[in-house]
């Protein structure tokens, strides 16, 4: 193979690369395209016209918007229990011995590598057989979110203290400060971009969750179950300016999130 | 390049080589007070439930849930749901199986040009990997019944030029919902497989093609070997979802492509907790059995 052909293997393969990324944005583009849709009727689910009356008019579907707020309150919660609870869980892992060590990681291991359906079925069973199923609702669909979204905080949080260099923690207690101290300034701060990434993560998992929350949510209707609920109805386009309002959001926060680590790195001249 | 550690999802989780961090753990109850809250709702809400849903599969169906089950151990729900639904069982994994396999096949080009050809695209490729999920599952999955509708740029072109016939159709067929599953699952794929490959000292590449091996050896013994642990937790973290799926098979399938979820969800729907118990712990005890199998052949017991 001649020096072209290796020119053609080595952008080849970037060439697919973003041949794939580009597959994975196209429905992205659909939801976006669909969001200024007119829809001939109802049922319609063709692009038949422009218009910015589903920007206008975002909350104009029957229960749509009280879904939205349901899952934007069950993901806040949600988000804010899982990373509580996992970010513990990962310093005692990265920084502490205690018995039972490999017990306790498969056991953080089997939520992520049980299938949703079963996962779903499992706390109904345990709902449903500690009273009436009528405590269904709101904190049913909360404790499974803390649960489902629990081992991915735990699994990032860890891999950012595993990357953590230990020295730096020594340097600061060699140079007298204490345990308290060298915790909030050179540890927390260190570790803080993880835990926001897996808040970020515990949120659009939380946000996207339909297959354990339908099975939960007892009479409650999450954002997810709006969507499912109305395609088999006819699907209003306003569906569509919400995952494009989400979609931007996200895009915006992780970005701002890079410019400003970027920004620290800058002060620190590196 | 700091941001590429930040990121979510990558779900490997091994410590970087280099320093062990044994020496620096401490002692003491601290470990154990940190372990109490999240471990307690772990096993509350994950090990109880699981004890449970094994109880559930074993009641009297003749019960409801109105009038309450009689544990009566029971396990006729097993076989009667294996030879009720062993058709959904099987299609399940199946379809789970071809998503794995295309999620291979798209997601490694993929990793390897974000992990070696991007440069200082790297970050901006890797969001760009993520930033799909943030667009909720559903409504992409509905997405795809647009984009594979019958009247839809793809369906018309693909009629042009005879791939298919002039009244062929994707929409509600198998193809359409592996396609679904393929596309719902990638990230999972390409975020490991690039967390393995990004470790990868590039001079190994070059060695390899220094001692005149062709690219396509130097993949199959350099590359493929160091980038097995995030190839087994990619098909891992795409086989198990997908085969527990029912979204895909409900939007984008027909009444022939039901997977074993979409039985599940009717069964519990219609109160028929025990049948529907039943065939959830089938399909994790299957899961299990395959996993452990895959694993060992992949010779990465490790990872678990």
């Amino acid at each position: 193979m001649g020096r072209a052909g290796r020119w053609l293997g080595e952008h080849l393969l970037l060439f697919l690369g973003l041949l794939v990324l580009l597959y994975m944005f196209v429905p992205v583009f659909v939801v976006i395209l669909m969001s200024f849709n007119d829809p001939a009727s109802r049922n319609s689910y063709t692009f038949d016209g422009f218009t910015l009356h589903n920007w206008a008019n975002i909350c104009e579907p029957y229960q749509m918007c009280s879904s939205l707020a349901l899952s934007l309150r069950i993901g806040f919660f949600a988000t804010l229990g899982a990373t509580l609870l996992g970010t513990l869980m990962a310093f005692a892992m990265a920084r502490h011995r205690f018995r039972g060590r490999g017990a306790v990681s498969l056991f953080i291991f089997l939520p992520m590598a049980t299938p949703e359906i079963v996962m779903g079925s499992s706390l109904l069973a345990l709902f449903v057989s500690s009273g009436a199923a009528g405590i269904l609702g709101f904190w049913t669909i909360f404790i499974a979110h803390v649960l489902f979204c629990l081992s991915f905080v735990v699994v990032t949080v860890k891999a950012r203290l595993a990357g953590l260099d230990p020295r730096l923690e020594q340097a600061a207690m060699d140079l007298y400060a204490n345990e308290w101290q060298t915790f909030w300034r050179v540890t927390f701060p260190l570790v803080f971009p993880g835990i926001l990434a897996a808040a970020l993560l515990s949120f659009s998992l939380s946000f996207d969750d339909f297959i354990i929350t339908n099975l939960n949510a007892g009479q409650e209707v999450t954002f997810p179950m709006f969507v499912w609920g109305a395609a088999q109805r006819g699907i209003p386009p306003q569906i569509n300016v919400i995952g494009t309002i989400m979609f931007v959001v996200a895009l915006v926060i992780v970005a701002s999130g890079e410019l400003g680590s970027r920004r620290r790195a800058g002060k620190l001249g590196t | 390049m700091s941001g590429a550690r930040d990121l979510p999802a990558a779900p490997v989780d091994k410590a970087l080589p280099g320093h062990s961090d044994e020496d620096t753990r401490r002692r003491g109850p601290a470990g154990y007070l940190l372990m109490l809250p999240g471990g307690l709702w772990l096993a509350l809400f994950f090990v109880v439930p699981t004890v449970t849903l094994v109880s559930t599969s074993l009641y009297d169906p003749s019960g409801s849930l109105a009038l309450g089950y009689q544990m009566t151990g029971h396990w006729q729900n097993y076989t009667q749901s294996l030879s009720d639904y062993s058709p959904q069982i099987v299609r399940s994994f199946l379809y789970a199986l071809m998503a794995t396999a295309a999620c291979v096949l798209l997601g490694f080009p993929l990793a390897y040009a974000i992990a070696f050809k991007a440069g200082r695209w790297k970050y901006v490729m890797l969001v760009a990997v993520i930033a799909p999920f943030f667009t909720s599952f559903l409504v992409r999955t509905l997405a795809w019944q647009y984009l594979l509708g019958d009247n839809e740029f793809l369906v018309s072109m693909l009629r042009k030029v005879h791939i298919l016939g002039s009244d062929g159709y994707l929409l509600d067929t198998p193809f359409a919902v592996v396609t679904g599953l393929t596309y719902g699952f990638l990230p999972f794929m390409v975020l490991p497989l690039y967390a393995s490959l990004e470790k990868i000292d590039p001079r190994l590449l070059e060695a390899g093609a220094d001692l005149y091996a062709s690219p396509l050896s130097v993949f199959r013994h350099v590359t493929l070997p160091l980038a097995m642990p995030g190839l087994v937790a990619g098909t891992l973290l795409t086989f198990i979802p997908a085969s527990g799926d029912y979204i895909n098979a409900e939007l984008l399938g027909n009444p022939r492509t039901r997977m074993v979820g979409n039985e599940i969800q009717d069964l519990f729907g219609a109160g028929d907790y025990p049948t529907a118990a039943a065939l959830s712990v089938t399909l994790m005890v299957a899961i299990v059995v395959l996993v452990l199998v895959y694993v060992r052949r992949a010779g990465t017991e490790e990872l678990l």
